[in-house]
């Protein structure tokens, strides 16, 4: 469950305040709104990345408003990927869970799993470089799920591919999130990313986020 | 085709004068001087001194500019534009001003207390007119061109898969050892490379700093001071060729390492 309450944040030209959604445990919400209107900005504040000027942060009952980043338990995809250069596609898989000190047997089963699950496992020893943008945003999701994190945060994630690899990807993001029982938060301005994938929507609008209606019931607030 | 001649014409002269000054010191020594000069134990002694004080004015240079190029790349904190500005001071202060620079303040006395009388008597390490001396000489100019160079090198990393580590659960640190760390490292040899180059060059602090006294604190940039001071030219240009060809390692160096710096 992701909770904002009266969240006031500011970056570069604009500010945003007191906005106020929640999100319930499992549910795949998308929050739209047009470029430059703060979205991003909202997605960073959640996972700690950018300071909040006041307001609360709740994740799963615990407030995280002034927690670091390594301790939300929060998984996110930038909209520019940020693959680590000098890592393999099974070391972005690794990462989060050789810093969680697990054993290597249940590092090998998670990124097999993973692999298996997102359909990179003949990837799995090769460098990022000349990886098909398709594949990339599989390594991005991977490395973001890897640690079993409550919460999924992704920013634009298809906004780069080609209708055929957006339809592929837009399967695999509603399969692999109901799969890994997370609450996900999907920021776009698709039109019809949101209606093949949202539980419930959200509008940034006019500084204020708004929910959108005729979607799916979902339980969102 | 007029557009090139004239900016090539233009170019060309700067190239052509580089070339000059080469081909001038070529004719002008000989192989047997240059034999002759090599022999001799001083300046054997100062290129060994050479050797070693720039290769460890190279590597504490390297120490420092990581972590401060990494800092002032990534960060906004107050007194940045201050320490930024800080760190470019011995890249155009005259030379001799920072060898003076060095003198005074490890002979300047704060409140009774003296660093060189310090090192000298507690420490059992004096420095001043020493070969230390010479190391502190080159590291101050050296380190300079060493932060820019880690600077420019962490500003060209996109600093996103960072903070994406950290969501992940890294520290700072962690993000810094684990995800910009290992991106750096052409730029690392290309900084402790253009570091030790700069070291090679110097001159001015060491001369008041380390003084240029044989077998003891003489590098060969001293080394051809000495040489044209007694008129021995030919010794001068004979050490002088040398430097050239240890310079152009150097880059031959930094090329093949493909740094983008000599590109």
């Amino acid at each position: 469950m992701i909770e904002i309450k009266d969240l006031s944040l500011s970056a570069g030209d604009f500010s945003l305040s007191h906005l106020n959604f929640r999100i319930e445990s499992g549910q795949y919400a998308v929050l739209m709104g047009k470029t430059g209107r703060g979205k991003t900005t909202i997605l960073e504040s959640i996972c700690g990345l950018r300071r909040v000027e006041s307001g609360t942060i709740t994740i799963y009952g615990k407030n995280v408003t002034n927690w670091l980043p390594a301790d939300r338990d929060v998984g996110y995809v930038p909209q520019d990927l940020a693959l680590f250069p000098t890592f393999t596609v099974r070391g972005h898989l690794e990462f989060a869970l050789r810093l969680r000190n697990w054993s290597k047997p249940s590092i090998a089963d998670r990124s097999q799993q993973l692999a298996e699950q997102l359909g990179i496992r003949h990837l799995l020893d090769r460098k990022i470089t000349g990886l098909s943008g398709g594949e990339s945003q599989r390594v991005a999701l991977g490395r973001a799920l890897s640690f079993y994190p409550t919460v999924l945060l992704l920013d634009e994630p298809l906004s780069a591919l080609d209708s055929d690899t957006r339809s592929e990807m837009q399967d695999l993001l509603k399969s692999i999130t109901k799969l890994n029982e997370v609450t996900t938060l999907h920021i776009t301005h698709n039109q019809e990313e949101t209606a093949a994938l949202a539980d419930c929507s959200f509008e940034l609008r006019d500084g204020k986020v708004e929910r959108l209606t005729g979607m799916s019931a979902g339980k969102c607030q | 085709m007029p557009f090139f001649v004239v900016m090539g014409g233009i170019s060309s002269c700067f190239v052509l004068l580089i070339i000059l000054l080469l081909l001038a010191d070529l004719r002008f020594a000989s192989i047997a001087e240059f034999k002759t000069a090599l022999l001799k134990p001083e300046i054997q002694f100062a290129f060994q001194l050479t050797i070693l004080s720039c290769t460890v004015a190279a590597l504490l240079s390297i120490w420092v500019a990581t972590p401060l190029g990494y800092l002032l790349s990534r960060y906004r904190f107050p007194g940045r534009t201050f320490i930024d500005t800080i760190v470019d001071i011995p890249i155009v202060l005259p030379p001799l001003v920072l060898g003076l620079s060095l003198l005074i303040l490890f002979h300047q006395p704060f409140f009774g207390w003296e660093i060189e009388k310090w090192m000298r008597d507690t420490v059992g390490f004096p420095i001043t007119y020493r070969w230390p001396a010479v190391v502190l000489a080159q590291f101050s100019v050296a380190c300079a061109f060493a932060v820019r160079t880690m600077r420019v090198t962490f500003d060209q990393i996109d600093p996103r898969a960072e903070d994406v580590a950290r969501t992940l659960g890294c520290s700072r640190g962690q993000a810094f050892l684990q995800i910009a760390f290992p991106q750096a490292w052409r730029g690392m040899i290309a900084a402790t490379t253009i570091a030790w180059a700069r070291a090679l060059g110097e001159f001015g602090p060491i001369l008041v700093f380390a003084g240029a006294t044989r077998m003891r604190t003489e590098v060969l940039s001293t080394t051809v001071f000495l040489e044209l001071s007694i008129g021995n030219l030919d010794a001068a240009v004979a050490v002088s060729l040398l430097m050239v060809a240890m310079a152009v390692v150097v880059l031959v160096v930094l090329r093949l390492l493909g740094t983008g710096l000599t590109s």
